[in-house]
């Protein structure tokens, strides 16, 4: 057999590979009590940065009044088809509201095109990743489960605001 | 004695030594899954029982409730056969291997081991190399070209690491005189363990344990990345579970032999020293015997979460150009320590 030629040739003590044996176990040894990176999920829960896509929701002001202008670009935009909204208008400044907004969570890809997308800043992606459901039914989410107050949702604002 | 009384005494040690191998067997696997949870900074089964204690009973209940699947191209009986094989003759080697004194109980004589038999070592390797059929039975009569590769591997490999066993077993017995398990340990009294004696023998010994066992850096006939699970690829259920709890047992008495034949058995040096009664002292010994191998056990299982697998190719190089004229340097060296002090 031809043995190739190599760029350095190993040392005796190399090739025993003893040394780096002991190492690789003082290694391992030393992990042993070091702490546990492990999160224990449900009991201790992760909590996001600001960066992070979780559910969308709809944006609540303080007074009471929705942010939405029921425009639809989110429903245009979104590539999963998971938006549907539904106009109406209103004597109030805003004029238009959304009648009907729905999200269906088993198509939302959590893209954030919607929030990308929205002109007011009424469409956030929240922090909530616990979206398990039981039927199909409860994946839908209409107003009453969007709908957040802003002060929930300082965090993403900002976010936006410095990098969007 | 009469012979009833024997046949007795005899059935109480065997079920004493297989409940104990069946829970050390079972824990054994707990705490081969937290060390290996420390060692990656994780923390490891903590959710059934307190401290996940429970955790090797769901595991087997969850093993036992699995469909049993034979597959069409297998030879059926002998798929059957390999995996009782494999446990029976891992639980079977314990019976020789002494783990502790003779101790006074009820006004009898007994030797803390299942059968004192006068060629014990030679009895643990002959059920060693028996084992190597089981898992070659299952690669073979399973019909996967898995199966077959990891049971021709095992078995080239456990030929290869037999030899260089045999021999550092041979360094031992030319100290001891005697093939009998108690005369090994008695041989070893005070700080005349083989293991200071002869250091050669012990790492050539060790090194073969974990190579006989399939235990890492050696267990290429189960390498997941290239053979998907080697010889066990296609048992499930509760034929699997046989071939897991054998891997284990097998561990147990690997280290347990390693104690016997190296590291003094259940002697602790120089204990008649201390002035305790005989009973005292007979705890103490059998303590220090689970002791080592509880020592010896944490080895393995650091070994395993720390080397990588090697190739199989310097697996043999290794056990034929290393272990092999290593043994056989330790039997010069022992030779010539018996000539010059005897």
């Amino acid at each position: 057999m031809i043995q190739k030629k190599r760029l350095k040739d190993l040392t005796l003590l190399e090739k025993l590979y003893i040394p780096e044996i002991v190492k690789g176990m003082s290694l391992t040894f030393q992990n042993m009590f070091r702490p546990a990176f492990t999160m224990e999920y449900p009991e201790v829960k992760f909590v996001p940065p600001a960066s992070y896509r979780g559910r969308p929701v709809l944006a609540l002001e303080e007074n009471g009044e929705e942010r939405c202008v029921a425009c639809g670009l989110c429903a245009r935009i979104c590539p999963a088809l998971a938006i549907e909204v539904q106009a109406a208008e209103t004597d109030r400044e805003k004029e238009r509201y959304p009648e009907k907004f729905e999200i269906n969570m088993l198509r939302c890809i959590f893209c954030g095109f919607c929030e990308d997308v929205c002109p007011e800043e009424a469409i956030l992606m929240s922090k909530d990743y616990e979206l398990a459901f039981s039927n199909r039914e409860d994946a839908i989410f209409g107003k009453d489960k969007l709908l957040t107050p802003v002060s929930k949702l300082k965090d993403r604002i900002e976010f936006l605001r410095l990098y969007k | 004695m009469g012979i009833l009384e024997i046949i007795i005494i005899t059935f109480v040690k065997i079920l004493i030594i297989v409940t104990m191998m069946l829970l050390s067997v079972s824990y054994l696997v707990y705490f081969e899954r937290k060390i290996s949870a420390w060692t990656q900074n994780r923390v490891g089964p903590n959710r059934v029982g307190y401290a996940g204690l429970l955790q090797p009973f769901a595991d087997v209940f969850k093993l036992l409730l699995k469909e049993d699947i034979v597959p069409d191209a297998a030879n059926k009986p002998i798929h059957t056969l390999a995996p009782i094989m494999a446990l029976v003759i891992a639980f079977g080697t314990y019976a020789v291997i002494p783990i502790g004194p003779a101790v006074e109980l009820f006004g009898y004589n007994i030797q803390l081991v299942v059968a004192d038999v006068n060629i014990g070592i030679l009895y643990v390797l002959a059920l060693t190399s028996i084992g190597v059929y089981a898992i070659t039975f299952s690669g073979w009569s399973s019909g996967s070209k898995y199966s077959l590769l990891g049971g021709v591997r095992s078995s080239a490999q456990m030929i290869s690491y037999e030899i260089s066993m045999g021999f550092s077993v041979a360094g031992v017995l030319l100290f001891s005189e005697s093939l009998r398990p108690l005369d090994i340990v008695a041989s070893q009294s005070g700080w005349m363990w083989n293991a200071i004696v002869q250091p050669i023998g012990f790492i050539t010994f060790v090194v073969s344990a974990f190579a006989e066992t399939n235990r890492l850096p050696f267990d290429l006939p189960e390498a997941e990345p290239e053979l998907v699970g080697g010889y066990h690829t296609e048992y499930s259920s509760m034929k699997f579970a046989a071939f897991f709890l054998a891997e284990y047992a097998n561990m147990i008495i690997a280290s347990a032999l390693i104690v016997t034949l190296y590291l003094g058995g259940w002697q602790v040096p120089y204990i008649e020293m201390a002035g305790l009664s005989a009973g005292l002292t007979a705890l103490i010994q059998v303590g220090a015997f689970f002791v080592k191998m509880g020592a010896l056990l944490f080895f393995f299982i650091w070994v395993r979460w720390s080397l990588p697998r090697f190739r199989y190719d310097q697996l043999m190089s290794l056990g034929w150009k290393v272990m092999f004229p290593l043994s056989l340097v330790n039997l010069i060296w022992v030779a010539v320590l018996v000539m010059l002090f005897n």
